[in-house]
């Protein structure tokens, strides 16, 4: 393998010189490869994956030569008169009993590996993987602690509807707010699900794609060998920004993992601290109006936009039955538990948020209903009152 | 003439009941879909030209992906076979006309009432949250709970699709069973009806599974049932499961018509007959069986038990064989011939050679564990287009480059028709090739932006795709020419080395009831 590794690394070179400048310069990734990737069986994936790769260059090679050969010795120039023959058992016996040979030996290695890429037990831990329109919500289960991974390459590098070209990051579409962090050599666990649309959570270095469905839980596992920050996407078409919900995980030691889970208890005690104050307190118009806005353009803009005006399937809230007329009780059940194609907020979001993002919707773009809804209220209303 | 009177002016048209007109009017219906589906096509293409978004909003991009996948697969591919079977089969049987005339003009008119309520959903004023946006295989629940409103009309289009599919094959097997001349048994058909047989079987059986599947998202839309909705009871991997049900079979029902195209193609310019028919017979009937118990290769990311992903690569990889036995018949057939290279000949080749290619990126994405990498990134996208484009849509361009003679009794331009050609197959390369490495680096599918390391692949593609988009109106205009008089009549035998009854006992152009007296089958 390791001289076919050499030759195709060659031949990789020489078709980079061949053509150009486009990829002349070698990243940390191959632009035109699988890439070995930073685990057992991601290199594995990859070894069957050259293997393959040859053979059929070789199986396709001998057919092209074959129709090659034909058309220049075979040309009627050359060969005015054609053969009469139509059929030998030989031949076809020959061409059914080879392939099935190539195959059988094809099908040793790749059954072996998937049996172990299947086998989730004897795992050191466990993460749950979430799929929420348009982003990723992980769950550490044995520690007990979750946060929201999403997008942050800001619009304004994507959206160039001007044609002038945008500046944009090296990690353009492949970086996100919050990485998810995870010790190496140990075997990780992922149980993958959704809130809405399936997803498929792809990361190309540990050659794992797992589909994650709502009301299924998917298993699959990897065990990182190098520490790093690995990029990846969501792979199954799930709507409008499908493109635009990448992952991004950061392998550390151990012992940097250990202080990186303190750090998030930690910051989980703070945020249920300020989170409870907050709720406790009763907030003035002002102080809603300021947060709402802040929750807002944060997780509500992407479908409603900025002027609450709404795109195609997301309906507009400006002048809406919810902002407007119905009672604000309503408006805020809706916000936790979702409805349709909403998404429920119910505890992505705190008490207080959800009580300033709808008083901010009530009253932003002139919908001026003059009313609040207070953190408590909300309280409430999740425990069913 | 006993059957001399047919009314003139659009009447002829719409009543019409003779398997050449109606075959007309499949074939250029076929070819307004294939340009509406490909000028979205380069739609797509205009915004993946560079990173960022330039031209359109992410889900007017989504809408373009799934109207380009729906209106290639059921507009331009399916209903450019079913014209040529129309135009081929009874005069390759021997036979006046097709079986089931009237039905035939219905199953063809139904096509663009059900296209129209595919497109009407492209119209905003109709429909503000816009047209289909869930890709061509519209997987629950982003088409049921998630669907824009517009997704009804979808669903009656592909009913009405499904409904025209299945006439036009039930046409097809009662004309080749009952109206073959005397003489014809069944191994002695033509490789074209033999392969359109086994396709129309194929018809036969997923079509109503796929309007099963539509009629389920319906009712789950509408109705409160919860098919594919894990919280009713449900299980959106089941949609999966009968949609690759229908939609694998549905993948060799758009190729086993060019493979039967080849098989007379190749033995006509190798003035050579074509090596082992009974072998390429057997070879067609085991492809289309097994398409029936692979089908969920297309789904290995889903989860399924290893047990069954096992299964599925096993007997994915099995078609390899069957496919091999026709690529090598077909090497066979040329092997020793005496060969030349005519527009017809110069497609079919290129469809072997690059059919071959997507054959062999299909073995490597039968691989279970690989596949799991490969899985909707742009090396997908790549394979099928190499088994769509090259396959199916030059073996349509060879079959009308083959027979356009003897349909209009006219020779069209060859200088030009090569030209066509030359630009056909550097584009479709250039198009195509690159997405193999694109989507080997990680670009995923289905998406109107990228990072920009793969900037390079994505701008090859996309101006091989203006080229091989635009190049294909030089065959428009190639065949009008070839219609008004072309460069010459054409003998009654066209070609030098060609074979069957409609070359060997039917006049060019043939006549409007092909064979008004069967001829005798030796």
């Amino acid at each position: 393998m390791s001289l076919l590794k050499r030759v195709m690394s060659g031949a990789l070179m020489v078709s980079c010189f061949l053509t150009g400048h486009l990829w002349a310069a070698e990243a940390e990734y191959s632009k035109l490869n699988l890439r070995p990737g930073v685990t057992e069986n991601s290199q594995r994936v990859f070894d069957l994956h050259m293997e393959v790769v040859w053979i059929m260059f070789a199986v396709a090679g001998l057919v092209f030569a074959a129709i090659l050969y034909s058309v220049i010795r075979f040309r009627k120039s050359k060969n005015p008169t054609p053969a009469k023959f139509s059929h030998s058992t030989t031949l076809e016996i020959i061409w059914t009993v080879i392939p099935m040979l190539i195959l059988i030996y094809l099908t040793k290695p790749a059954i072996e590996l998937l049996l172990d890429m299947e086998d989730t037990s004897k795992a050191d831990m466990t993460v749950k993987v979430n799929g929420i329109r348009w982003k990723w919500e992980y769950t550490y289960l044995d520690e007990g602690f979750s946060f929201v991974s999403e997008l942050s390459t800001p619009e304004s590098q994507y959206k160039d509807y001007a044609r002038t070209g945008t500046e944009k990051g090296e990690n353009y579409l492949l970086e996100v707010n919050n990485e998810v962090v995870l010790p190496v050599g140990k075997k990780i666990r992922f149980l993958l699900t959704s809130k809405d649309v399936i997803h498929s959570w792809w990361m190309p270095d540990f050659a794992v794609k797992m589909d994650a469905i709502p009301g299924f839980i998917n298993e699959t596992w990897t065990k990182i060998e190098k520490p790093g920050v690995y990029r990846g996407v969501c792979a199954e078409l799930c709507g409008e920004l499908h493109g635009f919900m990448p992952i991004v995980v950061r392998a550390v030691p151990q012992a940097e993992y250990d202080q990186w889970v303190a750090q998030k208890l930690e910051e989980k005690a703070e945020a249920e601290r300020l989170a409870a104050e907050a709720a406790a307190k009763s907030w003035s118009m002002d102080d809603l109006m300021a947060e709402g806005k802040r929750v807002y353009e944060q997780k509500c803009q992407v479908c409603h936009q900025a002027s609450g005006e709404g795109l195609g399937a997301f309906p507009a809230l400006k002048g809406s039955a919810v902002a407007t007329q119905g009672p604000a009780d309503d408006h805020a059940r809706l916000v936790i538990y979702g409805r349709g194609m909403m998404q429920a907020f119910g505890t992505e979001l705190t008490d207080a948020e959800i009580a300033a993002v709808v008083t901010y919707e009530r009253n932003a773009w002139g919908n001026d209903t003059g009313e609040m809804i207070q953190p408590g209220r909300v309280s409430e209303l999740k425990a069913g009152n | 003439m006993a059957h001399g009177h047919h009314p003139t002016g659009i009447k002829r048209w719409l009543f019409t009941t003779n398997h050449k007109d109606i075959g007309s009017m499949y074939l250029w219906f076929s070819f307004t879909m294939f340009l509406i589906g490909g000028a979205m096509a380069l739609g797509i293409r205009l915004e993946l030209f560079q990173p960022g978004l330039q031209f359109w909003e992410p889900n007017f991009f989504n809408t373009l992906t799934t109207m380009h996948g729906l209106i290639m697969v059921f507009g331009a591919v399916m209903p450019a076979f079913v014209g040529l079977a129309n135009w081929l089969i009874p005069m390759q049987i021997g036979a006046p006309d097709m079986a089931l005339p009237r039905m035939n003009n219905f199953s063809f008119w139904i096509l663009p009432f059900a296209f129209t309520l595919l497109l009407l959903s492209l119209v905003t004023p109709l429909f503000p949250d816009g047209a289909p946006n869930f890709g061509w295989t519209f997987y629950a629940p982003l088409s049921t709970k998630f669907g824009p409103a517009s997704t009804d009309f979808f669903i009656f289009g592909v009913h009405l699709m499904g409904i025209s599919s299945i006439m036009g094959a039930i046409n097809v097997i009662v004309t080749v069973m009952n109206m073959r001349a005397p003489g014809m048994s069944l191994m002695k058909m033509p490789m074209f009806v033999w392969t359109w047989v086994i396709t129309a079987f194929l018809l036969i059986m997923v079509m109503p599974v796929l309007a099963g599947a539509v009629t389920m998202m319906l009712t789950d839309r509408h109705f409160g049932t919860s098919f594919f909705d894990a919280a009713g009871g449900g299980d959106p991997v089941m949609f999966q499961h009968i949609f690759w049900f229908f939609g694998h079979p549905e993948v060799y029902i758009m190729i086993l018509p060019a493979f039967g195209i080849a098989s007379h193609i190749i033995p006509t310019f190798s003035r050579k007959p074509l090596f082992g028919y009974a072998s390429m017979v057997y070879a067609t009937a085991s492809i289309a069986f097994l398409s029936f118990v692979v089908w969920a290769h297309h789904m290995f990311t889903v989860g399924m038990p290893v047990a069954g992903e096992l299964y599925f690569m096993i007997a994915t990889m099995i078609i390899a064989v069957p496919t091999g036995v026709k690529i090598f018949n077909w090497v066979a057939t040329m092997w020793q011939g005496s060969i030349t290279f005519e527009t017809p000949m110069l497609f079919a080749l290129a469809f072997v050679v690059l059919f071959t290619l997507g054959g062999v990126s299909g073995v490597m994405l039968a691989m279970t564990p690989v596949d799991k990498q490969y899985h909707d990134t742009y090396f997908v996208v790549a394979h099928f287009h190499y088994v769509l484009f090259p396959g199916a849509i030059f073996g349509t361009i060879a079959a009308v480059y083959y027979w356009l003679p003897k349909w209009t009794g006219n020779m069209y331009n060859e200088t030009l028709g090569k030209v066509h050609f030359w630009f056909s197959i550097i584009a479709v390369n250039l198009t195509f090739f690159p997405m193999h490495f694109s989507g080997l680096a990680g670009m995923q599918r289905r998406v109107p932006d990228y990072n920009m390391m793969f900037e390079g692949f994505n701008q090859l593609s996309s101006i091989g795709a203006f080229m091989l988009g635009f190049s294909q109106l030089l065959f428009l205009y190639l065949v009008i020419n070839c219609i008004r008089g072309g460069k010459g009549k054409a003998t009654d035998r066209v070609w030098e080395g060609a074979e069957g009854l409609e070359f060997t006992h039917l006049p060019s152009p043939a006549p409007y009831h092909s064979f008004e007296q069967a001829p005798e089958v030796k």
